[in-house]
Order: C-alpha cells, then sequence, then structure tokens
C-alpha cells in the first residue's frame, strides 16, 4: 500500500468520467483506425510517406494492416483501373462493419486526368465513400487532414446498431 | 450543363476527310548502298527472300517482306546476319486506308551495332505466325499485338490477353474504337460487380470533367453544407474546422497561452 493519500475531493478531481456509451465508442473508434495496406498508383508513395516517421500516422492510433479483415478503413490510394474494380469490391466487402473509406487523389475522385476506357470514373461507383480527397497527388499533410475529418466525423456519428451501413445498392 | 456531344468515334476518318490533300511529312529515305554492313545484308537477304521494298531511314534499315516469310526472314537475321535482339514489336492500323494491318519487328545486331525494323502488311482478320520461339521477347509483345489490335498470331505457347480483362470486348488501340469505351466498357465495373440490372440505379458515367452537380447524391460538390449519407442537402453551414466546440473525450486542446518554450533541456 502507498504511504501517502490522496483527497480525491480537492486534488486533481475523481478519477471518474461521466460520458455517454456512444462517445465512449466514438472515441475509441476514431482513435485506432486501422487503414488497410493498399496502394493502386503513385498517390500509394504520398500514403507510405504519411505512414512513415516524418508524418506519422501511428500517433493517431492509426496503424496499416496487412489483412482486410483486421481494417476499418480503406484509402483508395491511386488509379482504379476497371480491370482491378472487382478486387477492390471484394476487398470491400470482406472488411468487417463498421467501415471506412477515403478516396484519395483525382483519379479515385474522378477518374482524374484518365478520362480513358480503361479507368473507373470515380471509385464511388463500385464502393460507397466517405471522405473525397483532392490532389494530385494530395500531400501527407492532406492525408492526415483527411483522416482527422474523418474522425471528427466518427465523433459526431451515433454508434448504434440502428445507423445503417452505407451501401451503393 | 453537359456539353453538346461530339460524334468522336472514328478518330481516323476525321482527318482523312477535313485535311484530304495534307500529306504527313517523311523522314528522308536513304539508297541502301549508302552504307555498307546493311547493302550486305540486304544482298544476303535478297538471295533467299522475295524482299518488297527497302531503305534506310535515320541510319535504320527498313525491309519491307512477305507476309507469310516473317518467321523465316527473323530466323536468318538471328542466326545468319546476327541480329540477335528483338527490341520491339507491334501493329499499325492503316484499316481505314487500305483495311490492313502494318506489322514491325525492331531488331538490333550488339555485334554490328545496328538495327533492321522488318515490316509487312496483312489482311483484317488474317494470322500471322508466332516468332516467339526465335525470340523470346515476342512473347508478351505478340499478346499484346493480339490484345491492343486484335491480331491473330498462330503457335503462340499462351495466347490470352496481356493487359485487357480476359471477358474485355473489342481490341482497343484500333483508331476505330473510341477513347471514352463502347457501350461495353462504359458499363464493364457494374455489369461485373453488381450485374446489368443495377445500370439505372448507379446511372452513366460522368466523363464531363467541369460538370459540378448542385444536388449530388453525396454531396460531394457542397463544401461547409455536408449532410450525413443520404440526406437532403441543406442550406445550413457546417464549419469544417478540425477542432470541436465542445471538446474532444479525454483528449485536451492546446492553448497557446499555456505552453512553455525551453531554454534549456531540462
Amino acid at each position: 500500500m502507498a504511504q501517502h493519500k490522496i483527497n480525491y475531493l480537492s486534488e486533481a478531481g475523481l478519477p471518474v468520467a461521466l460520458t455517454t456509451v456512444d462517445k465512449l465508442i466514438q472515441w475509441g473508434r476514431s482513435n485506432s483506425l486501422w487503414p488497410m495496406t493498399y496502394g493502386l498508383a503513385c498517390c500509394a508513395i504520398e500514403m507510405m510517406a504519411t505512414g512513415a516517421s516524418r508524418y506519422d500516422f501511428d500517433r493517431f492510433g492509426t496503424i496499416f494492416r496487412a489483412s482486410p479483415r483486421q481494417s476499418d478503413v480503406l484509402i483508395i490510394a491511386g488509379t482504379l483501373t476497371k480491370k482491378h474494380s472487382p478486387f477492390m469490391r471484394r476487398l470491400y466487402d470482406q472488411m468487417t462493419e463498421p467501415k471506412w473509406v477515403i478516396s484519395m487523389g483525382s483519379c479515385a475522385n474522378t477518374g482524374g486526368m484518365f478520362n480513358t476506357y480503361a479507368t473507373v470514373q470515380g471509385a464511388d461507383r463500385i464502393i460507397p465513400v466517405d471522405i473525397y480527397l483532392p490532389g494530385c497527388a494530395p500531400r501527407p499533410e492532406t492525408l492526415q487532414y483527411a483522416l482527422m475529418l474523418l474522425q471528427k466525423k466518427l465523433r459526431t456519428q451515433s454508434a448504434s446498431r440502428k445507423l445503417k451501413p452505407k451501401r451503393l445498392v | 450543363m453537359m456539353r453538346k456531344f461530339t460524334q468522336k468515334k472514328n478518330a481516323q476518318k476525321k482527318p482523312y476527310y477535313t485535311d484530304r490533300f495534307w500529306v504527313a511529312p517523311q523522314v528522308p529515305k536513304e539508297e541502301v548502298n549508302s552504307d555498307e554492313i546493311f547493302a550486305k545484308d540486304l544482298e544476303e537477304l535478297k538471295s533467299n527472300f522475295d524482299i518488297k521494298d527497302a531503305y534506310i531511314q535515320r541510319g535504320q534499315l527498313v525491309v519491307y517482306i512477305g507476309a507469310n516469310e516473317n518467321v523465316e526472314v527473323l530466323t536468318f537475321l538471328k542466326h545468319k546476319l546476327e541480329y540477335n535482339f528483338l527490341s520491339e514489336l507491334s501493329a499499325i492500323d492503316w484499316l481505314e486506308k487500305s483495311g490492313e494491318f502494318e506489322i514491325f519487328y525492331q531488331l538490333l545486331s550488339t555485334s554490328k551495332r545496328k538495327r533492321v525494323r522488318i515490316k509487312f502488311f496483312i489482311k483484317q482478320n488474317r494470322e500471322i505466325r508466332t516468332v516467339s520461339k526465335i525470340y523470346k521477347s515476342a512473347d508478351w509483345g505478340e499478346r499484346e499485338m493480339y490484345d491492343m489490335f486484335g491480331v491473330i498470331i498462330t503457335g503462340h505457347h499462351y495466347m490470352k490477353r496481356i493487359l485487357m480483362p480476359e471477358d474485355w470486348y473489342d481490341h482497343p488501340l484500333k483508331k476505330s474504337y473510341p477513347l471514352h469505351g463502347d457501350e461495353e466498357a462504359s458499363w464493364y465495373e457494374i455489369d461485373k460487380i453488381f450485374g446489368k440490372e443495377y445500370r439505372d440505379i448507379i446511372g452513366p458515367e460522368n466523363r464531363d470533367s467541369s460538370r459540378v452537380d448542385e444536388n449530388d447524391t453525396y454531396n460531394f460538390s457542397r463544401i461547409h453544407h455536408e449532410v450525413p449519407f443520404g440526406e437532403k442537402p441543406s442550406s445550413k453551414i457546417v464549419e469544417t474546422d478540425y477542432q470541436e466546440d465542445g471538446g474532444v473525450f479525454l483528449v485536451k486542446s492546446l492553448k497557446k497561452a499555456d505552453s512553455v518554450t525551453l531554454k534549456e533541456r531540462p
């Protein structure tokens, strides 16, 4: 036993925080957003830079996972081709609820400069997107800001199961 | 809102009819006799095969041969004339002009330090024989030629599309192929993932980069007017600052006044 005695009523307050279940759950979720290691093109280089030590995604509790089963966030980093689109959809379907999607860069948002036969004109044609991140390619700060906005979005949401997950169709 | 639609289906037809008398400038052709090594090589080729045309362009020998002799000519060039390296092969689409593909093989001799281009014409839907048994590098080149132009190659050990998905319709590098893709291409991912019956729900592709939809389904274009998914767009302005007004649960926000800059490391 410690020799000293802390008077919780006068010093530093009671070790109790009053909150709602929603806030607690979303606090947990928003500070442990695990994205999938999934790079499609040059945006992936910026995504890697964001995860590395200089910009350090880990301080947001954001740790890249190598499996869709373990991840909450899908960062579409790069050009999504039509040939690749079924695989992207499959990986999205394999992620467990709740899940969020950040569309990173012009190519993933709208097809970007690849206004051609082989490119999907916006990743939101096949999966629902939460945050559209402009840029070609976006700087690491921009991706960080997108993640912070996603965290903010989560904190305002209810954690109730009544809130239906996003579906395209 | 949308731009006026103009027919862009056949890119080759347009310059042909609007600039009918314009002739593309050509790199000057030289006589084969101007180069000693090439003259000797061509002499040997002529004694064995039917050579249709030959000239030197930019220091490289260009030889036109018959379409059914490509394997023999390339075998001869590799084993007898020391052209040991096939750097490139592909097709050129002249379907609009003459209904033909022009096939070329670019060869390099590392011992002679010379480059030769073997060319010939084939009609559409005619087959050519593979040269991948002579030059290994022709393996993927021929697959790409088939994928992009639809040139049929016989005797190849793995004749399959190399770039496009296997269930892709048509060959995209043909001049008649629209840049934005045909009907099949524009619905490819929807058909494959959701099924044809979902075409109406997802909607057609937006190919107009300047289009801004005020009532975007996902409120993509309404900055500061974002609403939760599926709800109607509102006129209420939403602040998008990162720091929430009430503060974040268990996360302290930094107050500039409270921060201290240390002069010395403690």
